[in-house]
C-alpha cells in the first residue's frame, strides 16, 4: 500500500478499478473480469466502508477515503499479511482513528496479519500487539507492552520519551 | 488562396486519398489506445520528444538513401530506450528527455543540410503529409498497428497496474521495468507512424489530446480507450474531408479537430475538475519576516 496517489494517476482510475487491479492486475492477456471477481471487489470495498464512493475517481477522494480504497485493494485477494507503509500519513485525527479501527477489525475478524511502518506510535497503540524494531543495528521482536517503556523508547529514538497511562487505561508516548 | 473545391467527392476517391484514409485510420487506432498510458504515466513530454528524436532519423535516412520509416523507427525506438534508462524520477527524466531532444534536433538539421534535402522534404518530416503515403508505407503501417494493438492487448492489464500504482504492482510481482521498456517501444512505433501523418511538431494532437479529452468524459478504462480512438479517427477522417474540400494540408485540420474536441470537452466538464482547494490557513501567511522575535 503506497503512501499516497499523485493527482495524475488518481484522475485516471476509479476506486473500483484500483481494487480490481489488486485481483487481476498481474494477469496478462485480455479477459473481462468475471462476476465472481466483481463480487469480490464489491465485498472488499464494503469491508472497508468504501462502497459509497466506489465509482468515484481516486483524485476526487479525501486522504482517508483513498487509504480505505488502498486497504481494500490489499485485502481483495484474501491476503494473510498486509504490509502498510505509513498508513496514517497525511490523515487528520478522525481519519486516523477510522483507519486504525479498520486495521483492528481486520486483524481480529479476518485473521489478517498487519505489519505497519509508522513514525508515530500513539494513534496505533490501541491495536498494536507486537513490535519489530532495530536496536543498535540488530532487529528485535517483542510484545508491544515490552516495547512501550520509557527506557527502551528513549534509547530507540535517541531523545527522552515518556510513557503515560491515562485514567482510562490508554497508553501514549510523548517526547521530552 | 482558400477556395472551395467543387470536386471534393472525386478527390476523396483518388488513390492518394484512399491511402491517406487507411493510413490515418491505423495511426488513429494505435495512437488513441496508447494515449491513456501516455497521459497516466506522465509521458506526454517524452512522447513529444520522441517525435523530435525521429527528425534526425528521417533526415538521416534521406541522407543515406534509406526508407524514411526505417530511419524514424530506429531513432524513435533508440531514443525511447535511452530516455527509459534515465531513472524513474520524473525530474531526472524531464531533464534527460529535453537534452536528448535538443541534441537530436541539432543532428536532424545537420543531416538535412548534408543531404541537401530540399525544404519541402524537411517540411514533410516536421509537419507530416498524409497525402504522400505510399502503398509500401501502408504495409509497414499495417504491421506496426497489428503489433501495437496485439502487444497492448496482451500486456494491457499489468501495464495499467504498473502505470497507476508502480510500487504496489512491483510488490505483487508485476514486471514493472520490463513493461516500461515494452511500452516505450510500442510508443516509438506509434510515433513513427504518427509523425508521417501529422509530423513531428503536431504529433501531440493525435497521441495525447484524444486520450486527455476522453479521460475528462469518463474514468472507465475501456470506455476511455474507445472514446480516444473515436476522437482520433474522427479527427483524421473529417480532417481529410475538409482538406479535400478546400485543398489545404490535412495536418492542420486533423490537429485542429482534435484540439477543438478537447477544448469543448474541457469546457463542458469544467465543473467536474477536481481543483486543488488549499487547506484553510489558520495563521495568515507572513510575507514580511517577523523581526520582533
Amino acid at each position: 500500500m503506497p503512501q499516497n496517489y499523485t493527482a495524475a494517476l488518481g484522475e485516471a482510475v476509479r476506486a473500483r478499478d484500483l481494487v480490481m487491479l489488486g485481483l487481476t492486475g498481474g494477469r496478462f492477456g485480455l479477459r473481462r473480469a468475471s462476476a465472481t471477481e466483481r463480487a469480490r471487489v464489491d465485498d472488499a470495498l464494503r469491508r472497508v466502508g468504501a462502497q459509497d464512493y466506489a465509482d468515484r475517481r481516486m483524485s476526487e477522494l479525501s486522504g482517508g477515503q483513498q487509504q480505505r480504497v488502498a486497504i481494500a485493494q490489499a485485502i481483495v485477494d484474501d491476503a494473510e499479511l498486509l504490509l502498510l507503509d505509513e498508513p496514517l500519513a497525511n490523515l487528520d485525527l478522525r481519519n486516523q482513528h477510522e483507519v486504525v479501527t479498520l486495521l483492528g477489525e481486520l486483524t481480529r475478524e479476518r485473521r489478517v496479519t498487519v505489519m505497519v511502518v509508522a513514525h508515530d506510535l500513539n494513534p496505533l497503540l490501541p491495536v498494536l500487539t507486537d513490535a519489530v524494531y532495530l536496536l543498535d543495528g540488530h532487529p528485535h521482536h517483542d510484545p508491544i507492552d515490552a516495547v512501550v517503556t520509557e527506557d527502551l523508547l528513549t534509547h530507540l529514538y535517541g531523545t527522552p520519551v515518556r510513557v503515560v497511562r491515562t485514567a482510562q487505561g490508554d497508553l501514549f508516548t510523548r517526547g521530552g | 488562396m482558400v477556395t472551395f473545391q467543387e470536386n471534393w467527392l472525386q478527390v476523396l476517391q483518388t488513390t492518394f486519398m484512399q491511402h491517406a484514409l487507411l493510413g490515418g485510420s491505423m495511426v488513429a487506432l494505435a495512437a488513441g489506445l496508447m494515449g491513456w498510458f501516455v497521459v497516466t504515466r506522465q509521458n506526454a513530454f517524452a512522447a513529444h520528444a520522441l517525435a523530435h528524436i525521429g527528425f534526425p532519423g528521417a533526415t538521416g535516412a534521406i541522407l543515406v538513401g534509406a526508407p524514411v520509416t526505417l530511419g524514424l523507427a530506429v531513432f524513435c525506438v533508440g531514443g525511447g530506450l535511452l530516455i527509459g534508462l534515465f531513472g524513474k524520477r520524473v525530474a531526472d527524466r524531464e531533464v534527460a528527455t529535453g537534452t536528448i531532444l535538443a541534441f537530436a534536433t541539432g543532428l536532424g538539421v545537420l543531416f538535412a543540410s548534408l543531404a541537401t534535402a530540399n525544404a519541402s522534404s524537411t517540411t514533410t518530416v516536421l509537419f507530416g503529409n498524409l497525402l504522400a503515403i505510399s502503398r509500401d508505407q501502408l504495409w509497414v503501417f499495417g504491421g506496426f498497428t497489428v503489433l501495437v494493438v496485439g502487444v497492448l492487448a496482451v500486456i494491457a492489464r499489468p501495464l495499467v497496474f504498473a502505470s497507476v500504482d508502480p510500487t504496489v504492482a512491483e510488490a505483487r510481482g508485476v514486471p514493472v521495468r520490463a513493461l516500461g521498456v515494452a511500452f516505450v517501444v510500442l510508443l516509438a512505433l506509434t510515433i513513427t507512424m504518427a509523425v508521417q501523418v501529422v509530423g513531428t511538431l503536431l504529433l501531440f494532437a493525435l497521441v495525447v489530446t484524444p486520450a486527455a479529452a476522453a479521460l475528462r468524459m469518463t474514468a472507465r478504462p475501456g470506455l476511455v480507450a474507445a472514446i480516444a480512438v473515436a476522437i482520433a479517427l474522427g479527427s483524421v477522417w473529417f480532417g481529410l474531408v475538409l482538406s479535400a474540400m478546400v485543398n489545404l494540408p490535412p495536418s492542420f485540420f486533423v490537429t485542429t479537430l482534435a484540439v477543438l474536441t478537447w477544448a469543448v470537452t474541457l469546457l463542458l466538464t469544467w465543473d467536474r475538475v477536481p481543483r486543488e482547494t488549499p487547506a484553510p490557513v489558520l495563521d495568515a501567511p507572513q510575507l514580511v519576516p517577523d523581526r520582533s522575535r
